[in-house]
């Protein structure tokens, strides 16, 4: 009898404890989401009926984990942190709570432009972002300065090439240039697009047909190959994001091409052995600017499946907002403030004063334009993906298929056969090509 | 002897009406957690479902196999799981022999070198997978390179220059246990007379091996075979965790590509339709497996 006492007794107090709300968070183990969930002790203390949940994973498990979770209605999550390849495409679908009523205090026309339109479907908002990127060159300004090389503010693809193979130096411990190499739609193809793209090439024509065997493909396959395997680290292809950053802050790169969010970084001395070293300039072109260099952003929705609407809106509205990323100035330094979501954290004197990158970031996010990321015309937007459900399954096939030309198993020409093969074999399945 | 055997026999294999009914629930519990599955996959094998695309749904036929049939990478998948099974099935077969007659011998520790030998079956794949790869492949941190550096060579990019073969050795790493284990029990049932008679009569140490030692383990040996392809077929998180089915399509195996077609893709119907190949794969390799060694083995005998 005292048992049952006691139980009746736990399972009153566990009921006063569900008066608040949990939600569950869903997001990937990028550094600035570790600051996010460290702050979260404060939106708690705000927000007292509301209590978070975590769920942190690698980009790719993150992904599936989303996606099974979301097309079979499943409602694990209340927030969802997902990117401008996921939003329109889910938001179409009718996944997402549509966002729109934001309070005044929020100030919405104070987020990036291109960002917003992002993560908008037919001029709806359907995510907030969090932190945004585009793609820069990176470079170690002291070995620039041994061999008397200057970076103008647009450098060219032909420039790179010729200072890869100067400053190439392994002996001393030194690679001329570390590009993405691992295998994947969101590693190595996001930045081989938008080499492909600068050098004239498009995925696609205006009836769908892939263009992966035109001459424009084969010179930036051709460039990118040769630079990755002469000039480049050993394991290119086990290389994405992460192990360039530490291959970078480690000293081992003389340049490097990769997202505008890894400057934040590479300009600390806590975490980069070349802090003071670092130089920052925009993405190389070729033949055009148009596509030369990517958007992305990683941003905070709201699925369909979940009952706590109202919570979830609150939380990511704090995440989001203007405050947030003072708070993050104010704890973390503001060198690690999120970057690319608002004009105001740009405009601020003390981040331009932490941030020597600030500004060719805001360029890079501004110039890049998803629906126009080639010279030709496109039935496409986004400039390193192409925003249908398909192109997961594309551009990690062709990734292989690339890799699998830098590690010499196929040819060239061989490869990129095979890789138009089974892209128009996707797009013959998925109805759009007869 | 052989009375109590008769009588072992037909005490077991005479079963009273009524025992039926006290299986049933077992077998049933049996039929729901093993068929169910299966044939929900066959009924999905013949739907287009597109996990991000929901508006275009419903049956087609055999297009999920047609998909699968008139794709290159589904015969090179075919062609990799062969190789790699293959492969694995004659390493690990061969030093599991060589490990078990060694240690069937009498030396001062040899149980403790027993139990270092059966280890690296109890690491966990994904774990031996990525030990394999970051600490002893890698072109720049790895041992192997740090060795090569050491001898005065360039060190190898093990995962892209060699990658099937690498997948290889770190499965075959893994599973010469595994046979060493099943074939030393095998061992331990020989009599020791039968050796002794040999060596009385003459014999060395290679007939001794040859004559005796394997036509002995033949049964033992139909096992490792048999139990080794079942479990090498559905190889996947050594290729997860270290090459992911590339460079290209070098270690794309059928599981990782129905892997790849369902958590890559979300085209659960087209995967579901290469799960359907896979088991009838690997009937075919049962079949054939076990066909061969079984012929061989009391050819060996006679």
């Amino acid at each position: 009898m005292r048992l049952w006492k006691f139980f009746a007794l736990a399972l009153a107090t566990g009921s006063l404890a569900l008066a608040q709300t949990t939600i569950t968070i869903a997001t990937v183990n990028n550094p600035d989401m570790i600051v996010m969930q460290k702050l979260t002790p404060e939106f708690e203390k705000a927000n007292p009926g509301i209590k978070v949940n975590w769920v942190v994973l690698p980009e790719n498990e993150l992904r599936q984990k989303l996606t099974t979770d979301i097309a079979t209605n499943a409602g694990s999550f209340d927030i969802l942190t997902i990117g401008t390849y996921e939003a329109p495409i889910w938001g179409k679908n009718g996944w997402l709570v549509e966002l729109k009523d934001l309070p005044a205090t929020y100030d919405l026309e104070d987020i990036i432009k291109p960002v917003r339109a992002g993560l908008s479907y037919q001029g709806r908002l359907y995510a907030l972002p969090f932190y945004a990127e585009s793609s820069m060159l990176y470079y170690r300004k002291d070995l620039f300065a041994a061999r008397g090389l200057t970076m103008p503010a647009q450098p060219t693809w032909n420039q790179v090439i010729n200072w890869a193979r100067t400053l190439h130096n392994p002996r001393g411990g030194v690679y001329g240039i570390c590009l993405r190499g691992l295998p994947g739609w969101g590693e190595n193809m996001a930045f081989i697009s938008t080499l492909v793209n600068t050098y004239g090439g498009r995925w696609f024509d205006e009836n769908w047909r892939p263009q992966l065997t035109s001459p424009e493909w084969k010179r930036a396959i051709g460039v990118y190959v040769d630079l990755v395997t002469r000039y480049g680290p050993p394991g290119v292809t086990g290389n994405g994001y992460t192990e360039n950053l530490t291959l970078m802050a480690e000293g081992k790169c003389a340049m490097w091409v990769d997202a505008t969010v890894a400057a934040g970084y590479l300009a600390n001395p806590k975490t980069s052995k070349v802090a003071d070293k670092i130089g920052f300039a925009k993405a190389p072109v070729a033949v055009t600017p148009n596509g030369s260099h990517w958007l992305w952003s990683w941003a905070l929705a709201i699925p369909r499946s979940s009952k706590k609407v109202e919570a979830a809106k609150t939380f990511i509205l704090w995440a989001t907002s203007k405050d947030y990323i003072a708070l993050v100035g104010r704890t973390q330094g503001w060198v690690s403030a999120p970057p690319g979501t608002r004009y105001s954290t740009y405009n601020n004197p003390e981040y331009q004063r932490a941030a020597p990158f600030a500004k060719v970031v805001l360029d890079s996010i501004n110039t890049a334009d998803p629906t126009k990321p080639t010279a030709k015309p496109v039935p496409y937007t986004g400039v390193q993906f192409v925003g249908i459900p398909e192109f997961q399954a594309i551009g990690t096939q062709v990734g292989q298929f690339i890799a699998g030309i830098v590690a010499r198993r196929t040819s060239l020409d061989a490869g990129l056969a095979q890789a138009q093969a089974a892209v128009e074999k996707i797009m013959k399945e998925a109805g759009y090509l007869r | 002897m052989t009375q109590t055997q008769a009588l072992v026999r037909s005490k077991t294999y005479r079963l009273r009406p009524n025992t039926a009914a006290l299986l049933a629930p077992a077998i049933l519990l049996l039929v729901v957690f093993t068929q169910i599955p299966f044939v929900l996959t066959l009924y999905y094998s013949f739907r287009r479902f597109n996990l991000l695309n929901p508006e275009r749904q419903g049956f087609v036929g055999l297009e999920n196999f047609h998909s699968h049939l008139t794709d290159p990478i589904f015969w090179t998948a075919v062609q990799n799981t062969l190789v790699l099974v293959g492969s694995v099935l004659v390493i690990t077969v061969l030093m599991g022999l060589a490990l078990a007659v060694l240690f069937y011998q009498d030396f001062p520790g040899r149980g403790l070198a027993r139990t270092l030998a059966i280890s690296p079956f109890f690491v966990m794949p994904v774990v031996s997978a990525l030990i394999w790869k970051n600490m002893l492949m890698h072109p720049v941190y790895g041992l192997f390179a740090w060795l090569a550096q050491r001898l005065g060579q360039e060190p190898i990019d093990w995962l892209a220059a060699y990658p099937m073969q690498s997948i290889v050795l770190m499965v075959s790493w893994q599973w010469t246990p595994f046979a060493m284990l099943l074939i030393l029990t095998g061992l331990q049932s020989l009599s020791k007379e039968q050796l002794e008679a040999a060596k009385i009569d003459g014999a060395n140490a290679w007939q001794e091996f040859r004559y005796i030692i394997v036509p002995h383990l033949a049964q033992t040996l139909s096992v490792v075979v048999m139990l080794e392809t079942i479990f090498l077929l559905t190889i996947f998180a050594e290729i997860y965790a270290s090459t992911s089915g590339g460079p290209g399509l070098a270690t794309t195996t059928l599981p990782y590509l129905i892997y790849l077609k369902a958590f890559g893709e979300y085209r659960i119907g087209v995967a579901a339709a290469g799960a359907v190949f896979a088991v009838i794969l690997a009937n075919i390799v049962a079949i054939f497996v076990l066909r061969l060694i079984g012929r061989n083995l009391q050819g060996g005998r006679t």
